[in-house]
């Protein structure tokens, strides 16, 4: 059985609930234990990049220390956007000897080196590998034509990464693969969503997020799968509004990528909390997977 | 407008001010505009983001700080992967808000920098985001207090937002972090 | 004893602002064997000269150091002036004191000392310096040419009308190069075809040229005057002595295969010549799929041949040829755009590349003269160009400038306006560097009489929405994102050295940049000559170069090789390895480092014992001085002329000697 420290970020206790309970019942499914690192705290987030580049190194470090306290090799951040915050952290601090030392300064103990920082789709593709899942896949996702939408921060920056491409990246594509689903090649994978912008520019987010799933809808898509809390909410929250402004029904269910994994797992909709979605996926997943 | 640009001195100084915040150097720039063909955003900036590293190399730190460009960048990093020269133009959008940040020059209408010091205000205080007081204090702080009100209770009920502000445990320690970064970058 | 006479240069301030030559010259005046010192302005100059010669006479000096630049530059000179003063030209010593002095410090008083020190090394060794002789060897009357395009045909002809005989290696079956797939050429839109085909003519029909096709150099040894060539003829299968090119073969031939030639966007049979014009008007059998070869079935080509000239049972031959000079044409190949992911990572049928754009134009290419796009045939009616790509990349590409994309861009952007007046084209550029006779008229007459829509800034995306290509670009001139729906997009990409650049340029022991483009001797003084003597460079193998350039440089290299040619005996360098053979033990550990191949082992009587018994035997021609042998032998057998053990420890102790005394 694999161990490993979980940080489920500020995201996954509020906004997308729904992607922490399908990556916990994934991960107990397929042999993953998820430790919960204590106390942990928020990565800081883009705030933190635009205000103080030292708060939004040293903000990661302090949650990298405390999983290294956990004695595990291995922390899984499932929001993109922590994710990528603690990567560019452990790498600028292992690079960079005069910001090691202001970090420590800060945080009052020496910083963490060794741990290695994972998404949740490196761990199922590198770890568990897409064999494995399709081995243990109780259900065939039957040709569900999938647009999967990686964003920004999943790939970017690929020095730092170091997973999949930067332009056109396949891994949740495979997944889908994998599973029996139909993966769309289509154009936008990691074009932006407005990200962080929800609440204060919103505009934009109407914008850039409607050509994502105008996109998508072109490609031939009947959903989008996502790795990131984020993305999520900007193409699913926002998508009513949307709508409105383009005066184009899209209705396309956003799904994080967990979720399509536990459905194919055997998992029902209810179990991995299918109905906090916005956009209601049931219709779709009743005709097309014949799930409840 | 007349706009003379700034001298050597200047500019040199300002150039290593950014290289010593985010680490890319604004002379490497030949201004080839890859950045600004793929930026999302563009549409909403009034300059182009290789116009800002324009202004930058020029030593016209107030057309770069003051612009709304900087405060558009999505930080998604496009400019960032394809730059032919290897610049890091999203840390340079870092870097910029950073300073601007400092020398109090940011442009009162701009809403992402009251985002950011609402969110960071929620971390210091509970440690980790509280998204309803984010919400509503965004709101009042930008005079659009309405804005996504007619959201909240689909939000409430599908259990995206909580009344109850998660924390975590040592707050206090958060809080203590920001007042040591503070006083580290203030020397 | 030696009488030592030291001068020391100015070179205007290049030395004198950081070095006090004076002082250097006074101090020299105490070195053991110095007789005489001074200060000039310019020694390389003719006054310099004169008062060289002159002090020789006034006091009766023996050998002579300059201290000036670096000896690459004016060894030659102060070497002539020694042997005109009436020494032995290896009676001198040049101390580089600028580029390894006053070029590289600012601090004058270490500076200064630096300079008395390497001024007190050349006067140890100069001292110590033996009597050399220039010895000559015979030269061999051809010129091998490694290459058949535009760059190799121009350099055959003038050095066969200079009267030498020259032969062509070419790795296609026909001469011709990437100049034949051109349509017309810039800025006088000349038919590429029109004014290469005579000179592809004049080479298949002049006496002193001759032609080995679908050949490739596999090894060079030897040197300067005589190099040895082994050149692999691969099969063709058919025999070029018996076929005139009548073409049944090919028209016959059941298999259809994507030609090369057409860049994939056109068929060829598996026997083929790649295109009407070929020279010579042999065709090849592709070997990998033929029918006969791979399945021993069809077989129709032999059948239906009128001259029996099929002959399946050919196999590669690897001759042996020797010449007096090489000229290396190899050209360049195109950067493969498909490592960047936002153009598409080579996926979008519709992204071509220039290459493809110029089959299209050519009204004999595989559209018959018509721009489509490649996925479905339709016309393409807006067409957009990207420079740069590639090129001007340090992140993923090349950092330098290609240099001819803004050029053919243009006329193919003009040539798609004369096929199609309605079409459109835009072009995404990032500066334009139209630098040549006519070049900057010539891309104003497309932008201004053609209406090309010039755009300043390069492309970041291109996808696909409905079938057509969405090219996201900028135009930093209007501070505006601008975003074109295209039929057809072209790039110019990179021009590259090709693959196995570096292989060649080992055999031919020549250097190579870090971008693989072989490096000229100098780049400005020498610019088709290489380090090693008697191998020339040509065309884009040494950076990118449009037509008239490398046109320019195939008769210039030639006239370099035809020099070398024009006299009966090449002088050779006396500074090379000897062999005491009274020492040497014959272990040939000398020969296992030698990079030249200059040592052979050679059977001698010992002078003591009177038993036959091996020893170490250097080439003189083949030794380049290195001194790698010198280091490798361990009984102390080689020495080195010019830079003996006895020279170079005597430097050593002149230094040592003195920062005892220090102490």
């Amino acid at each position: 059985m694999m161990k490993v420290a979980y940080y489920p970020g500020c995201s996954l206790h509020s906004t997308a609930r729904e992607y922490d309970i399908s990556f916990q019942l994934v991960c107990r499914k397929l042999g993953i234990e998820l430790q919960e690192i204590p106390h942990w705290v928020c990565c800081g987030s883009s705030p933190a990049h635009v205000t103080s580049h030292l708060l939004s190194i040293a903000l990661p470090c302090k949650n990298l220390i405390l999983a290294e306290e956990m004695g595990l090799d291995t922390v899984v951040a499932p929001c993109a956007a922590c994710f990528n915050r603690l990567k560019i952290a452990k790498q600028e601090v292992a690079e960079d000897s005069k910001l090691k030392k202001e970090v420590e300064e800060v945080l009052g103990k020496p910083s963490a080196g060794k741990i290695e920082v994972k998404h949740p789709l490196q761990v199922i593709i590198e770890d568990v590998g897409l064999k494995k899942v399709e081995e243990m896949a109780r259900r065939k996702l039957q040709g569900l034509r999938v647009a999967s939408y990686y964003g920004c921060l999943l790939v970017r920056p690929p020095s730092v990464i170091n997973f999949d491409d930067p332009e056109d990246p396949q891994s949740m594509d495979n997944l889908v693969s994998a599973l029996g689903g139909e993966a769309l090649p289509w154009a936008f994978k990691t074009e932006c969503c407005g990200a962080s912008f929800s609440l204060s520019e919103t505009d934009i987010v109407f914008e850039l997020s409607g050509e994502i799933l105008n996109e998508a809808l072109e490609a031939g898509a009947e959903c989008i799968l996502v790795a990131c809390p984020l993305c999520q909410s900007n193409l699913d929250l926002r998508q009513k509004g949307i709508e409105k402004r383009r005066g184009k029904k899209f209705n396309l269910p956003i799904l994080y990528f967990t979720e399509l994994l536990g459905l194919a797992l055997g998992m029902s909709m209810r179990q991995l909390g299918l109905s906090r979605h916005i956009v209601n996926p049931s219709k779709l997943l009743e005709r097309k997977l014949a799930v409840t | 407008m007349k706009c003379s640009i700034a001298s050597d001195k200047f500019r040199r100084k300002f150039a290593e001010q950014i290289e010593e915040i985010c680490g890319e150097r604004i002379s490497l720039c030949y201004q080839c505009g890859k950045c600004s063909a793929g930026c999302p955003v563009t549409y909403a900036m009034d300059y182009l983001p290789s116009q800002i590293t324009r202004f930058a190399q020029l030593g016209l730190t107030d057309k770069a700080m003051k612009s709304s460009t900087i405060w558009i960048c999505a930080s998604c990093q496009t400019c960032s992967v394809r730059c032919p020269r290897g610049i890091d133009l999203a840390k340079i959008m870092d870097a910029l808000r950073i300073l601007a940040k400092r020398k109090g020059i940011v442009p009162k209408e701009q809403i992402a920098p009251l985002f950011d010091g609402i969110f960071l205000g929620s971390i210091e205080k509970y440690g980790r985001l509280n998204e309803l007081s984010l919400i509503t204090k965004l709101n009042m702080a930008s005079g659009r207090p309405f804005k996504d009100v007619s959201l909240l209770p689909i939000m409430l009920k599908k259990g995206k937002i909580k009344l109850k502000p998660q924390k975590s445990n040592p707050g206090k320690e958060v809080r203590y972090l920001m007042r040591k970064v503070e006083k580290l970058e203030s020397k | 004893m030696a009488r030592i006479g030291v001068f020391v240069c100015h070179c205007g301030t290049n030395i004198s602002a950081t070095v006090d030559v004076k002082k250097v010259a006074e101090i020299a005046k105490g070195f053991p064997g110095v007789k005489f010192t001074t200060d000039y302005r310019y020694m390389c100059s003719e006054p310099g000269q004169d008062l060289i010669q002159k002090m020789v006479k006034e006091h009766n000096l023996t050998r002579i150091v300059v201290a000036a630049c670096s000896p690459s530059l004016h060894e030659k000179t102060f070497r002539t002036c020694t042997q005109n003063a009436g020494l032995n030209p290896y009676f001198f010593e040049m101390a580089n004191i600028r580029e390894q002095c006053s070029w590289v410090h600012d601090d004058r008083e270490e500076a200064t000392l630096k300079a008395i020190d390497i001024v007190k090394l050349a006067a140890a060794k100069v001292g110590k310096n033996n009597p050399l002789q220039t010895t000559f060897i015979p030269v061999e009357k051809r010129v091998l040419i490694i290459g058949g395009g535009i760059s190799g045909i121009q350099a055959a002809i003038d050095v066969a009308f200079n009267g030498f005989e020259t032969v062509i290696v070419e790795r296609e079956p026909s001469i011709g190069g990437r100049m034949a797939m051109f349509d017309k050429t810039f800025p006088t839109l000349d038919c590429a075809a029109c004014i290469l085909t005579p000179k592809m003519v004049e080479v298949n029909q002049s006496d002193l040229i001759k032609l080995y096709t679908y050949s490739e150099v596999e090894e060079v040894s030897g040197y300067v005057g005589n190099f040895k060539v082994k050149i692999r003829r691969k099969a063709r299968l058919v025999d070029e002595n018996k076929c005139n090119g009548c073409g049944t073969c090919w028209q016959r031939c059941p298999v259809r295969l994507p030609s090369e030639f057409d860049m994939n966007l056109g068929k060829r049979k598996a026997i083929y010549v790649p295109f009407p014009q070929a020279v010579p008007n042999v065709p090849v059998i592709d070997q990998e799929h033929c029918l006969y070869i791979n399945k021993k079935k069809c077989g129709i080509c032999k059948k239906v041949c009128p001259f029996e000239a099929i002959d399946y049972e050919q196999k590669d031959e690897v001759i042996e040829e020797k010449f007096g000079a090489i000229i290396v044409a190899t050209g360049f190949t195109m950067f493969d755009h498909s490592i960047y992911g936002e153009y598409g990572y080579g996926k979008y049928k519709n992204v071509t590349t220039g290459l493809h754009f110029e089959r299209m134009l050519n009204s004999s290419g595989p559209t018959g003269g018509k721009i489509v796009r490649p996925s479905d045939g339709k016309e393409a009616k807006k067409v957009v160009f990207i420079q740069c790509v590639g090129s001007r990349d340090e992140a993923r590409g090349m950092p330098y400038c290609s240099r001819l994309c803004c050029m053919y861009t243009a006329k193919q952007a003009l040539l798609l306006k004369e096929h199609n007046p309605e079409a459109e084209a835009y072009v995404f550029y990032i500066d334009i560097r139209a630098a040549g006779k006519n070049y900057e008229e010539f891309v104003e007459r497309v932008q201004d009489e053609y209406g090309a829509t010039y755009l300043r800034g390069r492309v970041s995306k291109i996808f696909q929405r409905n079938g057509r290509l969405m090219v996201r670009g900028c135009d930093t001139l209007s501070g505006t994102q601008i975003e074109i729906d295209a039929d057809l997009v072209v790039l110019a990409t990179a021009l590259i050295a090709r693959p196995d650049a570096i292989k060649l340029a080992q055999m031919l022991h020549i250097p190579y940049d870090q971008n693989r483009l072989f490096t000229e001797a100098h780049p400005k003084l020498a610019p088709v000559e290489t380090v090693t003597t008697g191998v020339f460079l040509t065309g884009a193998c040494q950076s990118p170069k449009d037509i008239p350039d490398t046109v320019a440089t195939a008769s210039a290299a030639s006239v370099k090789a035809c020099g070398l040619l024009s006299h009966e005996k090449l002088p050779i360098d006396p500074q090379i390895a000897r062999v005491d053979v009274e020492i040497c033990s014959g272990c040939l550990a000398c020969q296992e480092v030698c990079p030249f191949g200059a040592i052979e082992k050679e059977e001698i009587v010992d002078r003591v014992t009177q038993q036959k018994r091996w020893v170490a035997k250097i080439a003189p021609s083949l030794c380049n001085g290195c001194g790698a042998c010198n280091t490798a032998c361990r009984p102390g057998a080689i020495d080195l002329d010019g830079f003996t053990e006895e020279q170079i420890f005597g430097q050593i102790e002149s230094l040592t000697a003195d920062k005892g005394d220090e102490r």
